[in-house]
């Protein structure tokens, strides 16, 4: 496996737009992040926010028209995705770069027996006569934790549950033991105790083989323990990026800091829940400042007039604020507390 | 390195949870982590892990004992499909026509040695119609359970052969929508844009065509010297325009497939396109297509009868019900049986699969799974 600097993927300065008849939606707006080979990397912001564009943007899946990537370099593995044909990046989906999807009820193909979606993959990527994959099929679903196996892998999708479903998912993604993992809200469509169940999976995946991992998710609680970087997203761009501990501990954005005060903490009793006001921008008639601007607390004139900077406050540590500094500042003085 | 990831998931020892107790291994066979995920106290903590939670594996131990066969999408139609009695009672009589057609020709033959197209010259006297089981003298006859026609061919060996071609020009159109409409349909609706705009529009041109007059003009044009080779002109004539709906039919289906995140799923793992059109999508669309087809059949076995009616059609010594039916609407004050035979068994038969499409329609929908 060749490496270039140790990193699997470089995105660097992404745009994804939509030429809608209403104007020109920036689903992702220059965006750029790094991922090391074993890393896991979280992408966290609100529904809109370009978290999943991004990632289809990946392994270019923009649906186009309307879709484009407008600008930008995606180095996989030292490879400009964007610059390659068609054939040679699907070659690299599914067998070096899989996706796990947001909804398994919907993902799998309800006329297909599991059998037959999971041998796809191998029949495909790894020439397997369908002998070997049909066992190889039986295997990725012991090993996402399906029991009876066996038996099981001839059913239809519609006879197992959402749990199951996502494991299933998860198994096809790994049969052909990818390099990059993308998990889009894996656990958003599962109930609370499945949610725990999988991210366990995934996260003993990621210790058993070194897949590198992307995940995306709007749950902070996700995030906090499976990843190494997080990328927080807002209106299409970068709000803030930090090593995990540190965005936690010392977050340098408002928006961050409004996300994390929004999550609802089961150890103090709280009176109402916090919400930061205002609803998400439309990305078609974003201000010509900072995106956040009608919504954030500290705003002043400077944020509703100009973009703000892309501040470096801390090694590996940035965020998109006017006042960058004096937020993480404060971060740091709470944090004595 | 193929081998080795499954090999080292598959071990009964599991590696431990470094943050965890040590002899309790952080996944079980059935994947539910019986620690906390995340200890309390931790700083970074959001939420709490799900040690009081009832995980899957307590649920599902329970369902292991017995293994409930499920019941497949076709078992579950089917098992739909008995319950109505109309249906039923469609497929019953289309399935014994289509036997009665197939070998009743032979039979006929066998018994009373009249062939469909057999005209007794020998015998002036035999060469006239006469009417349902009677004789050439007036009296009680099995010979001809159906009658005779003007030159003396037995009625029943007709109307028998006649359904043979009849349900064959049905079943050939069919096929021909099947195979022409539905990859036309798919291949417009995934491709989208401008490839769905042409071949939709071409689609809308034939459509705007009246197709008998279409048909016509093509069997004219091609007039065949053969009985045969008019049956295969009439073959292409329907077969061309009976293509048109079920493209439509299919488009629309793909069109709000093609949106599923299956089908981004399957993009995703690197599927190319037409695999994805034949392999994900088409089979979604099946059972739309196939209430369609059944009720296709009867459509162009009436478009035949109304061709042959007009002369257009099969031609004699070869008939279909349509071609026997024009015979005998000349004759119908005189010798009514000739129209009344082939008419009636025409008549069953559309009903029938008329019953039949619709049953299936509703075995089919998932709108009616409750009822």
């Amino acid at each position: 496996m060749s490496t270039t600097n140790g990193n699997l993927l470089e995105v660097k300065d992404l745009r994804t737009y939509f030429e809608l008849e209403e104007g020109t939606v920036k689903a992702v707006d220059g965006i750029s992040f790094e991922l090391k080979r074993g890393e896991t990397l979280g992408i966290v912001g609100e529904s809109g926010s370009g978290k999943s564009v991004t990632n289809l943007s990946i392994i270019r899946l923009i649906p186009s028209p309307p879709g484009k990537i407008v600008s930008g370099e995606i180095l996989f593995d030292g490879q400009d995705i964007l610059l390659l044909p068609e054939a040679a990046v699907r070659k690299i989906r599914g067998r070096r770069i899989a996706m796990i999807f947001q909804d398994p009820m919907t993902s799998l193909n309800p006329f297909m027996k599991i059998s037959k979606q999971l041998m796809e993959m191998t029949q495909l990527h790894l020439g397997y006569t369908s002998a070997r994959a049909y066992e190889h099929a039986v295997k990725m679903l012991e090993t996402v934790g399906i029991p009876d196996a066996r038996a099981r892998v001839d059913d239809y999708p519609h006879e197992f549950s959402g749990g199951m479903r996502q494991r299933v998912m998860i198994a096809m993604a790994l049969s052909c033991e990818p390099e990059l993992l993308i998990a889009d809200e894996p656990t958003t469509a599962l109930d609370v105790t499945i949610q725990a169940q999988i991210l366990e999976l995934i996260r003993e995946i990621k210790r058993e083989t070194g897949t590198s991992i992307i995940l995306i998710t709007h749950d902070l609680g996700v995030v906090a323990g499976m990843t190494d970087h997080l990328i927080v997203m807002y209106a299409g761009k970068v709000f803030e990026q930090a090593p995990t501990k540190e965005l936690f501990a010392v977050s340098a954005n408002p928006y961050t800091k409004g996300l994390l005060r929004s999550v609802p903490d089961p150890l103090i009793a709280q009176g109402d829940l916090y919400q930061i006001p205002g609803l998400p921008p439309d990305v078609a008639h974003l201000p010509s400042g900072c995106p956040f601007a009608p919504r954030c607390e500290r705003a002043q004139q400077i944020c509703r007039e100009e973009y703000p900077p892309f501040v470096r406050v801390n090694v590996d540590h940035h965020s998109l604020c006017h006042f960058a500094r004096e937020v993480y500042e404060e971060s740091l003085h709470e944090r004595k507390f | 390195m193929g081998q080795s990831l499954l090999l080292r998931l598959m071990k009964e020892e599991r590696p431990r949870h470094p943050d965890t107790e040590k002899s309790e291994p952080a996944l079980t066979r059935l994947g539910t982590p019986r620690e906390p995920v995340l200890s309390p106290g931790d700083p970074n903590i959001i939420h709490l892990g799900p040690e009081l939670a009832i995980g899957e594996a307590d649920v599902r131990s329970a369902e292991l004992g017995e293994a409930v066969k499920g019941t497949s999408l076709w078992q579950d139609a089917w098992r739909r499909l008995l319950k109505n009695k109309l249906a039923v009672f469609g497929l019953v009589v289309v399935v014994l026509i289509t036997i009665a057609s197939i070998i009743g020709p032979f039979i006929v033959k066998k018994a009373t040695g009249y062939s469909p197209d057999y005209i007794p010259t020998n015998d002036p006297g035999l060469t006239k119609s006469f009417p349902p089981f009677t004789a050439p003298d007036g009296s009680f006859s099995w010979t001809h359970p159906m009658g005779t026609d003007n030159a003396g061919r037995d009625q029943m060996a007709r109307v028998l052969q006649g359904g043979q071609i009849s349900l064959f020009v049905g079943i050939i159109a069919t096929l021909v929508s099947l195979l022409i409409g539905v990859g036309y349909g798919a291949v417009a609706g995934y491709l989208g844009g401008r490839v769905d705009n042409i071949l939709m529009r071409l689609v809308d041109v034939l459509y705007s065509l009246p197709y008998v007059i279409v048909v016509i003009v093509l069997l004219s044009m091609f007039r065949s010297q053969t009985a045969r080779g008019q049956l295969i002109l009439l073959f292409v004539a329907l077969g061309s325009v009976s293509w048109l709906t079920m493209a439509r039919i299919v488009r629309g289906q793909v069109l709000s497939l093609k949106n599923q995140e299956f089908v981004l799923a399957a993009r995703a793992t690197g599927v190319s396109t037409p695999r994805i059109i034949f392999r994900h999508i088409v089979p979604n669309t099946l059972g739309p297509v196939i209430v369609y087809a059944t009720l296709t059949i009867p459509q162009v076995m009436l478009t035949e009868a109304f061709l042959s009616f007009l002369g257009f059609g099969v031609q004699a010594p070869l008939a279909s019900w349509g071609s026997l039916a024009s015979d005998g609407i000349q004759n119908i004050a005189i010798f009514p049986w000739q129209l009344v035979f082939p008419g009636v068994t025409m008549a069953l038969t559309l009903f029938s699969l008329n019953f039949l499409g619709d049953g299936l329609r509703d075995a089919l929908d998932p709108q009616m799974r409750k009822v």
